[in-house]
Order: structure tokens, then sequence, then C-alpha cells
């Protein structure tokens, strides 16, 4: 037998048990199988950025048709959920009962200062707990009553408010639905945590089992023992990343405008560099809860709130910013953003595919120094 | 030894070439922060192959580092290791792909199947795909796992998985074999026919065993054995030569009607020139450090009924070897509570316990008295684990019933648990705690306080002879220390009743006569024990015990009663070992099973 048929012997046997290991084993499925679906329906349906039907009190002291005519306008609006109550002190007691997320006052002369002046104020109030939020609750109502002096506008009652009217255009994100958004980041968090979190247990497992000590002492190489783990990870990453694509294209109708394998051959490189960190950690430690904790803090979380999946990074602090820059995930959700609604943008695209591809080497570089066919 | 004829003239060459040669061989492991540990001191070895060479030592003496280095798992500090003529320093792959190695774990992986188990190792020991019908047929059969192929190593019993772990390391016809305690917690069947299959190997194909163990009894079954303590060989040499130095040093004494053998034993101990007092088949063994001039004069007549000169075993030799410190432990006069002995204190009836639909504990039935001790008996997997939690009332009982101390522990966990005291399996007390604060927090938990607390405290520091280390972290005492001090614990609150589960596995043989003997002066005063151990000879050191095995009793009673089971011409004095094998090889008819006395 020469050397290069048995080290496709070795190889062969150590990928094809790691396969069966994580079909048999329920919490492997749950990482690399089960979490995916959970996560993308999660995103698809739970989890959105943009409320709808907000609960909000609508004060009318006026009864006048101009005053019915914006009542009707928000209740019309699919943003809004309103009651119409008579008093701002009933308005009061729901804002702060949490029954609703604001209230909307129209007062007694709002149709007679319309007609004497030409403008008449409108206040709203917003529970600003959530900043985000009542920023959105703010802007939707803003819609709404713009809409409301449009409609009266085409009708030719009266003439523009005066000043500056606001014309707000969204682009890229033109349904502006959070999903379009979530989904392809999500890929970004399936790879985490099958390269990362998946990686990092079982190799811990194989330490707590002794059954890493029994592979040691066999004829496999070290490089032969890293391939054999980087490969059967690499395919179920690649997995849950196409899974995602397909989820997202036919059940949540997320565009992809950008090429699908310019898309495959980006996301490697950031499932190289996942399964690098996985390594290292493997290295680290040889307990599986320790494991567990390291790939979450070190890869699951920044993965999540440090990379722009959830949060936009230009709005957070400069410390937050400079910090982002060593978690691959945020390379990776910019590449993926880019690709699924922009388009095949080189100037995005180049330089994050160079950091992640840095990224990779380093940490495969690392695992591949600190793992060794010994015991210390 | 003699060598039939090989098959194999292999690379190895002569059956009684050296295999495996260490010279001034040392390992230091050394942490960050913490002061090294010398595992190995220079030690200078030689295996030759056609045989078995046994690696002796109590827990911590360096028998893994040794068989690691071997297999180039491990670096030497300085000195060198060759095995089968190649560095294992620097030619670690070639010996890897020479020689078959079983960790103490197996090293199986319990989602595959045998076959699939097997077929991974074959791969990376590239044994070629043709080769592979002929091997593994004669593997399996073997073994005897040839029926089960196809089931999930993680479903096989542990005499099973031991086996299937010795088939995996021998796939490839290796030149040397390394076993790292391969026997360990297995069943005394299952140890047989692990020992059956290692000698046939070396008669057919006459490789070289190395193998690891801390069962003594084992050392007399190797062609040579080395005795390793604390990093340092002691003795090397074959069993017979051990055995030669101890000839007319070893007596039994048989303990006077009316006076307990362990009675007997604690007297012994304690008497000058014995270097080592065991229970052996209802007799003391004594161990001298010399060929005593009268061994009678010792002992009165009124202890002791008569006295025999018996053949040394490699264990005696062992003791005597070891460098000895005083055991700390006394033993009391006996208390003479007669009448208190009657009272019943622990009690279980029709005992069952059901997983899904796995059986665990099958009906299990008995009776312990006060100040008595109570042994449950069995290898690893039997349920001697899940009877003594649903004796703890740490798990529901499916079935039966259990009254401690009187009460119904389903009824009143928490008033009977005040009663007792427990040390469990693994070490369970705070690693990053001090002796000293390990023992208030217990002892605080447990609802001592003030005077009382400090009382207690006082009593477990001289005790068990921790004052010297009470401010040392739990977690880096040595092994003995860790289990005295967790048995401090569960002595803290003066229980009735004390439960152990397993407290000597893993402990070297002197820690683990230590612990007999006190557990033998806990019980004179009046303390019950009940304890589970997979070791059958200290089955002698009970009043009472329960032998289990999967699930279900096996026999029940005396000692004495367990062995007279299957005493014969053939075996006139059997031991408990002996009769666990044929009373699991169904040997024994049923119907003669004793029940301690019971309907």
């Amino acid at each position: 037998m020469t050397t290069a048929e048995a080290t496709r012997m070795r190889l062969r046997g150590f990928v094809r048990k790691e396969f069966l290991q994580i079909l048999r084993d329920p919490s492997s499925i749950l990482l690399a199988i089960v979490m995916p679906v959970v996560l993308l329906f999660l995103f698809g349906y739970g989890v959105t950025l943009n409320p709808t039907r907000v609960p909000i009190a609508v004060v009318a002291a006026d009864h006048s048709d101009f005053a019915d005519d914006l009542v009707a306008r928000f209740a019309l609006s699919p943003y809004f959920d309103p009651v119409v109550v008579s008093s701002p002190q009933r308005a009061q007691r729901l804002l702060d009962d949490g029954e609703v997320d604001g209230f909307v006052q129209i007062r007694e002369n709002f149709s007679s200062d319309l007609l004497r002046q030409g403008y008449s104020p409108v206040q709203i109030i917003v529970n600003g707990v959530d900043a985000n939020r009542a920023r959105l609750i703010q802007g939707y109502a803003r819609g709404a009553i713009q809409r409301w002096s449009a409609v009266r506008q085409s009708r030719g009652e009266q003439p523009a408010t005066g000043g500056v009217r606001l014309q707000a255009h969204i682009r890229f994100n033109e349904a502006n639905e959070s999903r379009n958004f979530l989904v392809p980041g999500l890929i970004a968090l399936i790879m985490t945590l099958i390269g990362t979190l998946l990686t990092a247990l079982v190799i811990a497992r194989e330490w707590e089992r002794g059954t890493m000590e029994a592979i040691l002492v066999t004829p496999l190489r070290l490089h032969e023992l890293l391939l054999g783990k980087i490969f059967p990870y690499y395919v179920l990453g690649m997995l849950g990343m196409l899974f995602a694509v397909a989820g997202g294209r036919w059940i949540f109708h997320v565009p992809l405008r950008g090429s699908l394998v310019l898309l495959v051959l980006l996301s490697s490189l950031f499932l190289l560099a996942s399964l690098g960190l996985g390594l290292v950690i493997s290295a680290a430690t040889r307990v599986q809860f320790i494991a567990a904790q390291i790939s979450i803090v070190a890869g699951f979380l920044p993965a999540f709130f440090l990379s722009g999946l959830l949060f936009d990074l230009e709005s957070t602090p400069w410390v937050i910013q400079v910090v982002s820059h060593v978690i691959p995930a945020r390379y990776f959700v910019e590449i993926s953003h880019t690709l699924f609604l922009a388009g095949n943008i080189g100037s995005v695209l180049w330089p994050a595919s160079l950091a992640l591809a840095l990224m990779a080497l380093v940490f495969l570089g690392v695992a591949r120094r600190k793992l060794s066919k010994r015991l210390e | 030894m003699d060598s039939p004829d090989r098959h194999h003239s292999g690379q190895s060459g002569s059956p009684n070439a050296i295999v495996l040669k260490a010279e001034r061989l040392v390992k230091v492991f050394g942490q960050k922060g913490k002061t090294p540990v010398t595992a190995l001191h220079e030690i200078s070895l030689e295996v030759a192959g056609g045989g078995v060479t046994g690696l002796v030592g109590p827990d911590g003496a360096g028998k893994t580092t040794l068989l690691r280095l071997a297999a180039g798992l491990l670096l030497p500090s300085s000195g060198s290791i060759s095995v089968l003529g190649l560095d294992a320093t620097r030619q670690a792959i070639a010996i890897q792909s020479r020689v078959g190695y079983m960790p103490q774990q197996f090293g199986l992986y319990q989602e595959l199947s045998v076959r699939e188990n097997l077929d991974l190792y074959a791969d990376l020991q590239g044994v070629p795909a043709l080769q592979r019908p002929e091997r593994y047929e004669k593997l399996l059969h073997m073994t005897g796992l040839a029926e089960f192929t196809g089931r999930r190593a993680g479903q096989l019993s542990g005499g099973m998985k031991q086996k299937l772990g010795l088939a995996c390391s021998l796939i490839k016809a290796p030149q040397m074999l390394l076993l790292d305690e391969p026997t360990v917690g297995v069943d005394p069947v299952s140890r047989r026919e692990l020992w059956d299959i290692v000698n046939q190997l070396v008669r057919d194909e006459g490789i070289g065993v190395l193998m690891s163990t801390s069962y003594l009894d084992e050392a007399d079954r190797c062609d040579r054995v080395v005795v390793l303590h604390e990093g340092r060989i002691l003795a090397q040499g074959e069993p017979k030569f051990f055995r030669e130095t101890l000839r007319g040093r070893v007596f039994t004494f048989a303990p006077a009607p009316g006076r307990g053998a362990r009675f007997l034993q604690g007297k012994l101990s304690g008497t000058a020139g014995v270097v080592d007092a065991t229970i052996r088949s209802g007799r003391v063994r004594c161990v001298f450090d010399a060929v005593p001039s009268s061994p009678d004069g010792l002992v009165s007549c009124e202890d002791c009924l008569d006295i025999k000169a018996v053949e040394p075993n490699f264990e005696d030799a062992f003791m005597a070897m070891l460098p000895h410190q005083e055991l700390p432990v006394t033993p009391r006069a006996l208390h003479a509570e007669e009448g208190a002995e009657q009272e019943i204190t622990v009690q279980a009836r029709g005992l069952k316990k059901v997983f899904g639909d796995f059986e665990a504990v099958k009906g299990i039935s008995f009776e312990v008295a006060r100040g008595k001790i109570f042994g449950l008996l069995g290898p690893n997997g039997a349920g001697k684990t899940t009877t003594f939690r649903m004796l703890c009332g740490l798990t529901g009982v499916s079935d039966g019933e259990v009254l401690v101390a009187g009460k119904d522990l389903r009824r009143s966990r928490a008033r009977a648990r005040q009663r007792l005291g427990y040390m469990a399996q693994i070490f369970s007390l705070y690693r990053q705690l001090s002796v000293l604060a390990n023992l208030e927090f217990f002892g605080r938990a447990y609802g001592l306080h003030g005077r009382k607390l400090a009382e207690r405290i006082d009593w477990a520091l001289d005790e068990f002879d921790l004052r010297t280390r009470q401010d040392v972290q739990a977690g880096d005492l040595p092994g003995g220390y860790r289990q005295r001090l967790a048995m401090a614990v569960a002595l803290l609150h003066e229980p009735a009743i004390l439960f152990l589960d397993e407290p000597t596995s893993g402990a070297d043989p002197l820690a683990r006569r230590e612990f007999w003997l006190r557990i033998n002066g806990f019980s004179q005063q009046g303390v019950t024990v009940v304890v589970t151990t997979h070791f059958m000879e200290e089955a002698e050191y009970c009043d009472t015990l329960l032998i289990m095995s999967r699930g279900a009793e096996l026999a029940q009673g005396t000692p004495e009663e367990i062995r007279n089971l299957v005493r014969s011409h053939a075996n006139p004095e059997p031991t408990v070992e002996d009769a666990f094998i044929a009373l699991a090889e169904g040997e024994i008819p049923g119907q003669l099973i004793p029940n301690g006395g019971r309907p």
C-alpha cells in the first residue's frame, strides 16, 4: 500500500466516523439541524424590527370633519391600532398602564385654527423606553398625518401646510422588511454555531470520553486529524448556508441580487475562520462545559450583537466599532447583506473578504500549532 | 518461558527479544503557578516479548505516564524510551503503527456499532480490505462479540466494551500491546476472559504485552512484574521470585468463636512485626517483616482458634515491599451492646427501579442491623449505585419499600436524612475551599453550630489526621486525604447510618486497608454502615453482603455463607470472587442461594 493510499484510507475512515457520530448524536443534530431551522423561522416570522399595529390612543376633542378624517387615517394605517378616547387624562392613564404605546392629541380648536391660519399643531406623545421603537412610532405618526394632508391637498381643500415637505425613500430594502435584513445575517449565526460551537464541543467530548487518546496513538497524522475534523463541519456549515438561502428565497421571498457562486465562496472563507476558532478553543480546553462557554462568549454572542446583524454598527460608540473589527462575523454580515440586497459590489466585498481570509489563516494556523499528537 | 511455534516470524525477532527499553527515564509535569510534579524518577527497565509484563503500583505511581511515554503520547523530560527498537520521541508514528494501545476508557465511540468501531481502527491502522474479513472473524470470535456486531458500543456491558476496546487495539496484529488498567471496574468473569484472550495472544502470536493493573491478584498471572511506587521502580522480576522472598512469613489466623475476624484483624494489625493484616476467606492473613520465631505467641487463645502457615502470594510481597507508615487507626474495644444489635436500622423490601423500559434494579430485599457493615457487591453497571440512591432518598422508588432508621423515606426524607451520612462515589466537596472551610460549611449545612460545631471539627481533624493540612484547598489534597476529608464530612453530624458509595474505587491497597480499619472502628461504636464496592475481596470486611449482577440479587448472606456455596474438594478454601464467578455463570442452582434467613 502506498502512502497516499494509506492517507486516503485513514481520512476516509475518520470522516465517516465523524458523520456517523453527528447523525447519531441528538445534541449534534440539535445544533446542526434543529437550531438553524428554529433560527430561520424565528428571524423570518417572529423577530421583526418594524412594529405594526402599534396600540395608540387618539384624543379627539374636535369633532369636525377634518379631525374625523385625521382619526380615520390612523385607523387605516397598517402600523396603528388606535382607540379613540375623550380626554387627555384618559389617554395618559392608558399610556401609564402600558395599554398603549403613545397617544395623538387633536385639540378642540384644531379645525378652527386650520381654517384660520392654514396650519394647526397635533401633539404626539410616545413611550420612549425603547428609543428605537419610539422613533419609529413617531415616524409612522408623521407619515399618517402627511398622508392625510396629501389626500386633502388632492381634493383641493387646502394647500400644503407650508415649509418643507419631507419625502422619505428607503433604499435597498424597499419593503422596509426587517426579515430581508435578518435572514442574510442568519447565515453568520448558523456558521458560527456549526463551525465554532459544534466543532469545539465535539472535540472536547472526544477528550472527555478518552477516544482522543485512542485516536492519537494510531498512525493518523496531525494534518489528517485537522482535515478530518474540518471537512465534515465544513460540509455541514455549507448545507446550513444553502438551507438559509433556500428558506430565505422561497419561504420569505428575500431577494438575492448578487451571485450565488460568490456567496458560496465568501461564506467558505467565513466558515473556515469559524472552524479555525473552534479548533483553537478545543486546543485550549478539553472539557465540554468550558468549550461551550468559550464558544458562546467568543463566537456566538459577538456574531449576534457585534456583527451588525441586529444593531447597526454605525450608530454604536466608537469603542464597539473598533472591537467589531476583530470579529469575523462583522465582515461576513457585511458581505451577506451586500450580496443579498445590493448585488456584486466589489468595493464592499473585496476588503471584507480579505479580512476574512486573513482571519481564517490566523485561526487555522494557531490551531495547527496548538494541537499536537501528544497529550501535553 | 517456553515458546510454541509461531506463524509470524515477524520483525520483532525472537519472542524473548526486548520490545521496550527505558533508560533513566524522567517525566516531570509542570503547570504554570504550580510546583512541578515528578511522575517518573529515572526509570530504567526492559520488557521482553512473548510474555505479559505487569506494571503494578498504587494510584499515582506513574503507571499511566510510563505507558503514554511508550506510546509516544508524552515526551520524556530526560532519559529515553524505545519501543521495538524505535525511539518514542522521534519515531512516534512508526511505533504507533506497530503497537496496540488501549487507554483506560477503552477509546470506543459510543454512537458507533461494534463493526463500525472496528472499521474505524482498521482504516486508521491501514489494514488492507482483503485482510479484514479474516482478522475481524478471528477477533470477534476471540472476544465473543460475533453476535453483537450491529450493536452500538454505548449499549454494551462493561466487560463487552473492554473486549471490544481490546479488539480495536489488536486490529493490525500489533507486535506489542500496551494496556492501561484494562480490568478496572470490570466484573470478575470478564476479567478472567480478558486474561484468557491476552494469554492466547502471547501463545499464538508471541507478542509482548505491557499491562498496568491495580488488582494485585493479577500480578500472579504475569510472566514478569514491575512494581512502581511514587515514580520509582521498587522491584522487578517473576512473580515467583516475589513469593519466594516471603516464604515462612505469611500465616493465617482463625478467629475464636464469638470473636469476629475483624476484631482479630484489628488486634493483629497493631502488633509489632506485622506489616499487613487482612481478612481472607474468614481468616486473618498476616505478613511479617521477618520469619517470626513463634507466631502463636502473638495472640491469646481466647481470640484465636488456630494458626496456619500459608503460601505467600504477590499481594503479600507487595505490602511487605511498600514503605510502611504506621496506620493512624487504632481500633477501639468492643462495645458490649448485644441487645441493641438486634435493632433493624435499614430495611428494603422488593426494591425496584425502572428507567423507561429498562429495569435497573429488579426487586431487592434486605435488612441491616444496628452497628453492622452491609456490603453491596457487584461489577460496574450491576445497579449498586441506583439501589444506593434509593436507600438515601436521592432517587424515587419505582416499587417496594425502604425504611431507614424506622422512617419511610418517601414520607419524611428530611428527618430521616438528618441521621444519615453520605459519601458519594465522586469527590463532591468544594475543591476551591480549604479543608477547614469545607468542614465548617457542611457542619452548618447539617445544623451544627457554635461549640458543638467546633468540637466536631476538632474531632474530624484529629480522627482523620487532617490537622496539618487544614488550610490546604480540598482540590489540591492527595487522593488518600481527599477520601479522608469526604468521610470526615459524612461523619461530622454523628449520623447513625453511614452510606458509602464505592469509597475504595481508585484507591491504592494501602489506603483501602486504612479505610476498612476505620470503618471497622465506626461499626464497633454502633454506626451502621452500608457500602458498595466492586472489589470482591472487600466482601470479607462486611457482616452481611448482597451480590448483585444486572439489577438482580445473585446471593445474600455472610461472607462465609457465600463462600460455602462453592466449597468443594477441588476448592477447599474458596474466595468470594470464586463464588461470584460460579453464581454469575449459573453453576450453582438458584434454590441454594441463601436469603439472609428471611422468608
